[in-house]
């Protein structure tokens, strides 16, 4: 059965329709990598999805229950997700360790102890072991953005939601964060990952989607969508790419 | 770091060594500019023709004696207004200024109330405050009520709640809306949501423009005298009133400053922490 299933969105900001009667389909252990260009839409839907903006029309279905439904308690589904920001957005006041522990101890109720020793065994798994008590100011980009990850994952979510989370990074540290969502995938995490690194979609992603307009133009395999594309948008967009030299 | 010994290149110790000199004379120098300032202020204060009067009348030591027990009984009286007052209009600044984040609307009713004691407290000069309070409440003649002492408070906490609650409603506002994403997205109630992530980073950022308000409080307090109560100035000025002699004012106005630099300490070292914190170093 899908993990997430979106039927017809629409948001509009202000008159300025940004999704415009989108699908998409999200199978249980796939991942889905959005591209397209700047103001597609990729942060607007996942946005969406995670109940952090509200919708003009459509549905969404997270496990087959209609979530977009205004009698549904967002906490309750936000906690099912997990979602990392481009923009790392740890809380700056709280010691990596807090951070990780923040919804498990106070969304799920975990005692204390327990919740740090989860939060340790998944800090020390993605070699964050030792930085366990330093306050994110003191971590790199890099660092930043896994302990993000590792913050998202300690909800033991069913779905993440990955928006460019490494846009923000220098080109040397986005490899540690790759090889982190590489790990995820094998782990059979169900992702949706918003993205402007095409080797990595191509690489990592079961399916790719081709966003313009408010819709889905073009979806499939990577190796269909970025090599040999059908929908004249997306080859103006990824012939645009080549030439930034970003593919 | 290395195991192997560091030792300094001859060009790091020649800096080394020349940055100790200029410490040593920046030290001297301040010295001798600070004695020659004060050396010259005395010498033009006490040579003034009128030094001796003024002297006599601001600074005559038996008085100051004399006056000192009502003066520290009356200051003592303004610790306590200023301990309580404090704490009070602290916590009344910081659930009106939660009140006027609430959305929706059902809390329109609390949230237009919050607005409309903001505006007029922060718009009405304590004096009048105080006088309503202290003076046209009790008039009243209510079963029950308060004596002058809590009613004078009241005026003070419900006038400093008014700066206060602005004070940290600009630390809430002021703390960016993707940290409220992140916190949401994580399942956090908008009630955890402040509680965990927004409200510690808020009074950290507008901890030294509280204090500050409090440094301020403390030399509102005594205005409650105004309503009767004895308190560090009013003594000053009876003990003034009975011996046409000015130095229990100063006596008062050094207990004051005495008292205000613990306050004034802790408010500078947590603004610097602030900055420090904030530049990231
Ligand atoms: N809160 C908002 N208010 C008004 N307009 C918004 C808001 N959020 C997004 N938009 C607009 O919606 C459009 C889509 O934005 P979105 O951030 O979803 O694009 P994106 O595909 O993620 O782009 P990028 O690749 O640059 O991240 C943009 O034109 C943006 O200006
Ligand atoms: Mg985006």
């Amino acid at each position: 059965m899908a993990v997430l299933t979106c039927r017809g969105l629409r948001k509009e900001f202000g008159g300025h329709v940004v999704l415009d009667g989108l699908d998409l389909t999200v199978a249980e252990h796939q991942v889905v990598a959005l591209i397209g260009a700047s103001g597609s839409g990729k942060s607007t839907l996942l946005r969406c999805v995670n109940l952090l903006e509200e919708l003009d029309d459509g549905t969404i279905e997270l496990d087959g229950e209609e979530i977009s439904d205004p009698r549904v308690d967002p906490d309750r589904v936000r906690r099912r997700i997990g979602m990392v920001f481009q923009s790392y957005n740890l809380f700056p006041h709280l010691t990596v360790l807090q951070n990780v522990t923040l919804a498990p101890r106070r969304v799920h109720r975990r005692a204390r102890a327990d919740a740090e020793a989860q939060a340790r065994d998944l800090l020390d798994r993605v070699g964050l072991g030792a930085k366990a008590d330093a306050y994110p100011d003191r971590l790199s980009g890099g660092q930043q953005q896994r302990v993000a990850i590792v913050r998202a994952l300690a909800n033991q979510p069913r779905l993440m939601l990955l928006d460019e989370v490494t846009s923000a990074l220098d080109p040397e540290l986005v490899g540690e964060v790759l090889a982190m969502i590489r790990d995820l995938k094998a782990d059979g995490m169900t992702m949706v990952l918003a993205t402007h690194e095409m080797g990595f979609a191509r690489e990592v992603a079961d399916q790719v989607c081709f966003l313009d307009s408010g819709r889905v133009v073009e979806a499939g395999p990577p190796g269909q969508v970025l090599g040999e594309p059908t929908q004249p948008r997306t080859r103006q967009f990824l012939r645009r790419i080549i030439e930034a030299g970003r593919l | 770091m290395s195991l192997l010994a560091y030792t300094p290149s001859a060009a790091q110790r020649r800096r080394a060594a020349y940055r100790r000199r200029q410490t040593v004379r920046s030290v001297l120098v301040a010295a001798a500019s600070t004695a020659t300032l004060g050396t010259l202020l005395v010498l033009a204060v006490t040579g003034a023709p009128g030094w001796d009067r003024v002297r006599e009348s601001f600074l005559d030591p038996a008085i100051a004696r004399d006056a000192l027990p009502a003066v520290l009984s009356g200051l003592w009286l303004n610790i306590r207004l200023l301990v309580l007052c404090a704490a009070g209009a602290l916590l009344l600044g910081l659930l009106v200024a939660l009140l006027r984040t609430l959305r929706g609307p059902v809390f329109f009713p609390v949230r237009a109330l919050a607005a409309g004691y903001t505006y007029t407290f922060r718009g009405l000069p304590l004096i009048i405050v105080l006088y309503v309070l202290t003076l046209g409440v009790p008039g009243l003649r209510l079963q029950g009520m308060p004596p002058v002492l809590v009613l004078g408070g009241l005026a003070l906490v419900l006038t400093y709640g008014g700066y206060l609650a602005e004070v940290f409603r600009a630390g809430i506002e002021s703390i960016h809306p993707s940290q409220l994403a992140a916190a949401r997205s994580l399942g956090l109630t908008y009630r955890q949501t402040m509680r965990h992530v927004v409200l510690p980073q808020a009074v950290r950022r507008v901890a030294p423009p509280l204090l500050n308000d409090v440094v301020a409080l403390q030399k509102d307090v005594g205005l409650v005298s105004l309503a009767g109560p004895i308190d560090a100035v009013r003594a000053a000025q009876i003990a003034t009133a009975q011996t046409f002699n000015y130095t229990p004012y100063i006596l008062a106005g050094v207990l004051f400053v005495l008292l205000a630099i613990p306050l004034i300490a802790v408010t500078d070292w947590v603004t610097l922490r602030a900055a420090r914190r904030q530049s990231g170093g």
